[in-house]
């Protein structure tokens, strides 16, 4: 039904642009004044305001019709049942009755539901019927208004420069949108999460054992001490080790091999193996996650414990180490390209001073352009670091699932985003604190990250304008 | 220490600190190298199947058809029973535990292959023809070698018998590898031998495709309207560290926005390409608006001062000057975006995509796979049949993202203004 409203609006507004376009012409011919735009401003001006109204009224009217419909039959609902029912039971009587409407419901339906149904459908219909007398009166409305506006000789193309530039505003509006979208979404399930669950607890807890919170009713209402158990469960201090801990095996591969690669090439390395070798480090960035994590599990990972099993040494073949070096080699390139440019960007002055002075290449780099580029470095170090913090697939696929406590290296440990992965991949409950658990997982890992791309990002323009 | 010693000194350390940089440029080639030679080596079978020679006597009689059938009999044939008699005279069996061997030799699907041959050939009635029918996945495996023959039967994945039946065949000249269609047209499956990436190659076509709609218009206007419009204020500067920091979240935050938003909140379907197209969009965004801000910017002055001399608006001069210019520069940037989001697996993770789905997608609201989910799904499985299936699989990612990339970087490269 959208489809053919909008093909409705997109068919009368496309004609409108023509309408336009001659109208203005005829309208200054017999009038015999001189327009105040080029004709095509008029056809656009006519067009846009016939489309754009109408096209904001249908979008918005299907993003909201499913809620207020929702609010309809749900009061109903309460108004029509004498005992008063939980909010939950509610929503399962609510997605009854739309699987019934749909044709999806399977077994015996009950009268309420039955009656609730045809509510239902009378509502959409209803609902329907509105939408479509609105945009027809929207869309004949505001051509009539702009039509009017047109034979009056108005400024045409301030006009439509104006809407345009709305439009410019919402699109980068869109950004800001989606972080306080995620933020809304994180924060939303986090607070219901700590609710059930001590924030301190949360955060300072050495027992993550999330399945504790699956078999029990939600409608119970528990005593202090299940409380507390429960709480118990949720403490994430393994998993922050865990992540912490891969991601330093990853870091103390890559910001050798980055560092040393970025020095060779932008110190060392003629404008030939220059121009060939940093594209192909970059190709490390391009490989899918998913690539290194099928790596990581079936190849260093078995590898390992080959290695260790002729050594005599336990090895879990699900490692840390395996997942830290592989996750390593992804990082390689967010180390060594930003700190390339960083290098790059060291005045030539300073070597050449040096230099002057008798110092070799390698003790210039070292003691001169080094700490010259330092705060550059760090900052790449630090979005690296929190690229490796947020790295799903390979600790997915490589790492384990088990919440240990261990700063052996061949041990299996886990991390924030397989936890997230693992409690969210499947049925979900929405009521659960397992499920809420997640997102505040998200919540810790979205907080974490922005305040290591914030400092990251500062140091780095910091260190730009003071060489620029 | 002398003056020569310490000179000396000074120069290996020179020497050593060069070669620090030599090895670890080596040790990041050697990752790329090593890498592609495992999935080369191990994906490129998965290109061709086993197949097994069988005479198939379309014998009237045999099919149960009137004199002159007509379309309804043709359909109505029991290629079930059909198929299983041809592939029993393949082999002489004794009893029916052996029957049932010959017949796991065959792809569970082989009544279908039987009966599209037969119905897209309705001519060959009464005839008989050699036709080839997919060998079973463990028959392949043992075919290209993947499979040990002299360890104990119980450890085997192929019986005693079934190695008899085998080298009769190889003697016969029965088995030939043919190129794998499967693979590339049929959706996931349960058995490895029909199983393909036709449904994840869509599920992503669809995925890129609808956040390329979403995110190029977008992210283009954005960037004009930050680059050519925004005045300077907290506002424009507000808006701009937004877009840093959100190009730079992990990607798994986007999926617990997709479950959060998309999902719970305006309840559009699970599993579908469509919500795993806008998740993509979301995150893709900020990383396409930084290259087309970069591109604008490299649009000199003077073309817009120009346009301006000449009378033109200020929107007339970005729309009809500025953008052209920079369209090379945007699409580049677009296409690496969208590159990146082709090979992303942790949000389609979250809002359901891991679904197993063996219909292929027909639109971007039927629930699909995408090419880096199939990865990891049939990573985590571990028959040998999807092992090669999983370096194909990735193969044909790698593929398309070096396309998508090479694309890139020829439009930069070949449409690019200069300016001096």
């Amino acid at each position: 039904m959208n489809l053919l409203i909008l093909v409705f609006i997109f068919v009368f507004s496309f004609s409108c642009f023509f309408f336009g376009k001659s109208q203005i012409k005829k309208i200054a011919a017999v009038n015999n004044f001189k327009t105040k735009a080029l004709p095509h401003f008029y056809g656009f001006y006519l067009s846009l305001w016939c489309a754009l109204p109408a096209i904001l009224i249908v979008f918005l009217w299907t993003v909201f019709e499913p809620f207020i419909v929702k609010y309809l039959i749900i009061s109903g609902l309460e108004q029509s049942s004498l005992a008063d029912i939980d909010h939950d039971r509610l929503n399962l009587v609510y997605q009854k009755i739309k699987a019934l409407y749909f044709g999806t419901y399977s077994g015996a339906a009950s009268e309420q539901i039955q009656l609730g149904a045809k509510q239902y459908g009378s509502f959409l219909s209803m609902a329907q019927n509105a939408k479509i007398v609105l945009v027809f009166t929207a869309v004949i409305g505001f051509t009539l208004v702009a039509y009017k506006k047109i034979t009056n000789n108005t400024h045409a193309r301030e006009g439509v420069e104006s809407i345009f530039k709305v439009v410019l505003i919402l699109c980068s509006v869109v950004a800001v949108l989606t972080t306080a979208g995620i933020i809304f979404s994180l924060l939303i399930e986090s607070i219901k999460f700590f609710s059930q669950i001590n924030f301190f607890d949360f955060l300072f807890g050495l027992d993550w054992s999330p399945q504790k919170a699956f078999v029990r009713d939600t409608s119970i209402v528990l005593t202090a001490s299940e409380k507390q158990e429960l709480s118990n469960a949720f403490g994430a201090v393994p998993l922050f080790a865990g992540t912490g801990f891969i991601a330093l095996i990853a870091m103390s591969v890559a910001v050798p091999i980055g560092l040393f690669s970025a020095i060779y090439l932008a110190e060392y390395a003629g404008s030939n193996l220059r121009k060939f070798g940093k594209p192909v480090i970059e190709v490390l960035a391009g490989i899918p996650t998913v690539v290194y994590g099928f790596f990581a599990a079936l190849t260093v990972g078995p590898f390992i414990k080959s290695i260790g099993d002729t050594l005599g040494l336990d090895v879990s073949s699900e490692s840390a180490l395996a997942a830290g070096l592989v996750m390593g080699v992804m990082i390689i390139p967010f180390v060594s390209s930003l700190s390339d440019d960083v290098i790059n960007a060291v005045p030539q002055s300073l070597r050449e001073g040096s230099y002057a002075l008798g110092a070799t290449k390698s003790e210039t780099i070292k003691q001169v352009v080094l700490p010259a580029a330092l705060p550059g470095i760090i900052g790449s170090i630090l979005l690296a670091v929190s690229r490796a913090i947020g790295e799903t697939m390979i600790v997915v696929m490589a790492a384990g699932l088990a919440a240990n406590l261990t700063i052996n290296p061949l041990d299996s440990t886990t991390t924030i985003t397989t936890q997230i992965v693992m409690i969210l991949v499947g049925d979900q409950e929405f009521t659960s604190a397992k499920t809420q658990a997640a997102f505040a997982l998200g919540l810790t890992l979205f907080v974490v990250t922005l305040i290591l791309n914030f400092i990251a990002l500062s140091v780095v323009n910091k260190y730009r304008e003071k060489y620029d | 220490m002398t003056k020569e010693q310490r000179l000396q000194k000074r120069y290996s350390a020179e020497k050593r600190f060069k070669w620090y940089g030599i090895i670890s440029i080596c040790m990041a080639l050697l990752f790329v190298a090593l890498l592609v030679t495992k999935v080369l080596s191990e994906g490129t079978s998965a290109f061709v199947k086993s197949t097994i020679e069988i005479k198939l006597n379309f014998d009237q009689t045999a099919l149960n058809l009137p004199e002159k059938p007509i379309t309804e009999d043709l359909n109505a044939i029991d290629f079930y029973s059909f198929a299983i008699d041809q592939i029993l005279k393949t082999y002489p069996t004794s009893n029916r535990d052996e029957e049932k061997e010959l017949i796991k030799l065959f792809t569970t699907d082989f009544e279908f292959e039987v009966k599209d041959f037969f119905l897209a050939n309705t001519n060959l009635l009464n005839q008989t023809v050699s036709f080839k029918i997919t060998a079973s996945s463990d028959l392949d495996q043992l075919h290209k070698g993947n499979y040990a023959k002299n360890i104990s039967e119980d450890r085997r994945k192929i019986s005693n018998y079934q190695l008899k039946i085998y080298d009769h065949f190889i003697q016969n000249n029965k088995i030939t590898k043919v190129f794998n269609v499967y693979f590339f047209t049929n959706g996931d499956s349960r058995n490895p031998e029909i199983a393909g990436i036709g449904g994840a190659m869509l599920g992503s076509f669809f995925s890129i495709l609808v956040c390329l709609i979403i995110s190029f218009p977008i992210a283009l206007l954005a960037a004009v309207y930050l680059e050519e419009f925004a005045p300077k204020n907290k506002f424009t500067d507000f808006i701009e560290i937004n877009i840093n920091n959100l190009a730079a979240v992990p990607s798994i935050v986007f999926g617990l926005l997709g479950l959060g938003i998309l999902l719970n909140v305006f309840e559009l379907p699970r599993s579908t390409s469509l919500v795993g197209g806008i998740t993509l969009a979301l995150m893709t965004l900020p990383r396409i608006i930084i290259p087309c801000r970069a591109s604008l910017k490299a649009v000199p002055p003077s073309i817009r001062e120009a346009a301006l001399a000449v009378g033109a608006s200020k929107v007339q001069s970005v729309i009809h000057h500025v953008v052209p210019l920079a369209m090379p520069g945007t699409l580049s940037g677009t296409i690496i975006g969208l590159a990146q989001a082709l090979g992303e697996t942790a949000p389609l993770l979250l809002i359901g995509m891991v679904a197993f789905v063996v219909q292929v997608p027909a639109n971007p609201l039927d629930p699909s796979a995408s090419l880096p989910i199939q990865v990891y799904l049939w990573s985590e499985s571990a028959e040998r049949g999807f092992v090669e299936k999983t370096s194909a699989t990735i193969m044909v990612l790698l593929g398309f993202l070096i396309i998508m990339n090479s694309i890139a970087v020829y439009a930069r490269q070949k449409f690019e203004k200069k300016w001096i």
